[in-house]
């Protein structure tokens, strides 16, 4: 699959923003005042930042509004509720904290699980898709909200918690990479059932349509490098859970918390990058190609 | 509305028969030249006189090669368009309404004025029927050239998809699959139709008629062996000077 910039920082700033705003929202990180108003508009800038971003791939960002109608079906019009219900919800409870020191408990709660069923909706856009075998698993759920608490706990300074969730969104994040490499040859879908011509002999891919490019192609069949996906993998692992875990176990100071957040986001940018570029989308068989 | 009709009245769509076809592409030009001046934005083209053209078409003929385990390679041509699904994934997954399928008729269908040109339909597609327009950013598909099915301005004759219609080797048919007295019913029973991807679950309307298996030309049949007595050589022997050039050039 492309790895459009604009959705790949999308949800990894929202997915950050929204997992930042869920621990504000449960009250686990109670500031007030300035530093109250500080927090909860970082997490706007990362959240609402995110979303805007996301429009960037629309064909036409001006219908966007549209997009709030088929939530009985849709799991990307279930987000934009969702990201709508979280920032009114959480922009109520931070008006509280920082204007009148008041914890609005009932709000803050109803706020974060909007936050994470923010992110969770998000990751089902991706996981219901039977069409990228790759995605087509509660791992992926796992895999965003994992990194979204996990990201959330370090701006939200959350200590211990933080190097338990690191580790386990690290652990997720593996095992997904692991589970994704056989998706595709264990989803059934190949060459033979695709052309149902599998009965008569292998099938090849003799004669594409067009001798050119096309939107499919471009859209679906992204090989762009997929030979340092191991590298990258690694790459990632390390900077989105293994080094931001030393620098919290080190003497705290606030450049080293700063430097495990820098390194925790480029990790995750960097499996995003991999999420989508690795991602094998069916429709590659009619090409020949995955 | 994106979720979809429990049932539909008619499930228009089309039999492909992979064993007719071929491969001449008339339905690609046929679909490209109906659907960019007719319902809906143009197809457009990027570059098209260019080092790198490419552009919008509904309907794509990809040619497959099938190696049995014994005998020649067999050349399938593969005309591909939207399967009109009846568990429509694309459908489902559209968040502004844009994408939807027709109660009366089955078709799958876009508003292109709701559509945002998300791409999320594409990607639910296991098929590669959607494509994106770039010119216009909305989503383009097989119409199923609604706009000349029940086109009255049209000869009757007429009224039946562009690439139908201009098949020449009557390798598309079009008719109403709830309807198991219809000509295309009839052909799916006889010929055995086939889904594809039926994994997919995406419960296609439109059928797939496999190739008929080939003759066996390799074999030794009788009929093929009628003439073969009169066209045995009939001089085996060279004689005269011919012959004595072949015995010195060979003895060099």
């Amino acid at each position: 699959m492309h790895p459009a910039p604009s959705v790949i920082f999308f949800s990894t700033f929202s997915g950050l923003g929204f997992g930042l705003l869920g621990f504000l929202g449960f009250g686990m990180f109670v500031p007030t005042g300035w530093v109250a108003f500080v927090f909860f508009a970082f997490a706007y800038v990362l959240a609402v930042g995110g979303l805007i971003s996301s429009t960037f791939h629309l064909g036409h960002p001006e219908r966007a509004l549209k997009a709030f109608s088929q939530w009985r079906s849709s799991w990307l019009s279930r987000e934009a509720w969702c990201a709508v219900a979280a920032l009114v919800l959480m922009a109520i409870y931070g008006a509280g904290l920082v204007f009148f020191a008041q914890q609005w408990t009932l709000i803050g709660m109803l706020g974060a699980i909007a936050s994470l069923a923010t992110v969770f909706t998000t990751s089902m856009i991706y996981g219901q898709l039977k069409t990228v075998p790759r995605w087509n698993t509660y791992y992926t759920s796992a895999n965003f909200l994992s990194l979204s608490l996990a990201g959330g706990a370090l701006l939200a300074d959350q200590g211990n918690l933080t190097l338990i969730l690191m580790v386990v969104a690290g652990a997720i994040q593996l095992a997904t990479w692991l589970r994704g490499d056989t998706a595709f040859a264990t989803s059934g879908t190949n060459m033979a059932t695709a052309t149902g011509l599998g009965s008569i002999g292998t099938v090849r891919a003799f004669e594409p349509p067009h001798t050119g490019t096309n939107y499919l192609l471009r859209e679906f069949v992204y090989v762009i490098g997929r030979k340092h996906a191991q590298k990258l993998r690694i790459i990632a692992l390390v900077l989105m859970a293994v080094l931001p875990v030393i620098l919290l176990l080190l003497p705290f100071s606030h450049w080293l918390a700063l430097l495990a957040v820098v390194s925790h986001v480029a990790g995750v940018l960097a499996a995003r990058w991999l999420f989508f570029a690795q991602a094998e989308h069916v429709v590659g068989l009619y090409y020949g190609k995955r | 509305m994106t979720q979809l009709p429990t049932q539909t009245q008619k499930k228009l769509g089309l039999v492909i028969d992979l064993d007719t076809c071929v491969g001449c592409h008339a339905c690609v030009i046929s679909c490209k030249g109906w659907n960019t001046e007719n319902y809906g934005a143009p197809l457009s083209d990027q570059d098209p006189y260019g080092d790198n053209p490419s552009g919008t078409f509904l309907n794509r003929v990809h040619s497959f090669e099938v190696q049995p385990d014994q005998g020649a390679a067999q050349l399938i041509h593969f005309p591909k368009s939207c399967l009109h699904c009846e568990d429509a994934p694309c459908v489902t997954v559209c968040p502004t309404g844009a994408s939807y399928k027709r109660v009366e008729d089955g078709i799958v269908l876009v508003n292109e004025s709701d559509c945002i040109g998300c791409g999320l339909c594409a990607w639910a597609c296991p098929y590669g029927a959607r494509e994106m327009d770039q010119a216009e950013g909305v989503m383009k598909k097989c119409t199923l050239c609604v706009d000349r099915i029940y086109n009255e301005n049209l000869p009757e004759v007429d009224r039946e998809p562009a690439c139908v219609r201009t098949c020449p080797s009557n390798a598309r048919h079009f008719g109403d699959f709830a309807d198991p007295d219809s000509a295309v019913s009839q052909l799916v029973l006889e010929r055995g139709g086939m889904d594809l991807m039926p994994e997919q679950g995406t419960k296609p309307v439109n059928k797939y008629l496999p190739p008929r298996p080939k003759d066996q030309l390799t074999q030794n049949d009788e009929q093929i062996d009628i003439l073969a007595p009169f066209l045995e050589p009939v001089a085996t022997e060279a004689k005269g000077f011919l012959s004595w050039l072949d015995k010195t050039l060979e003895k060099l």
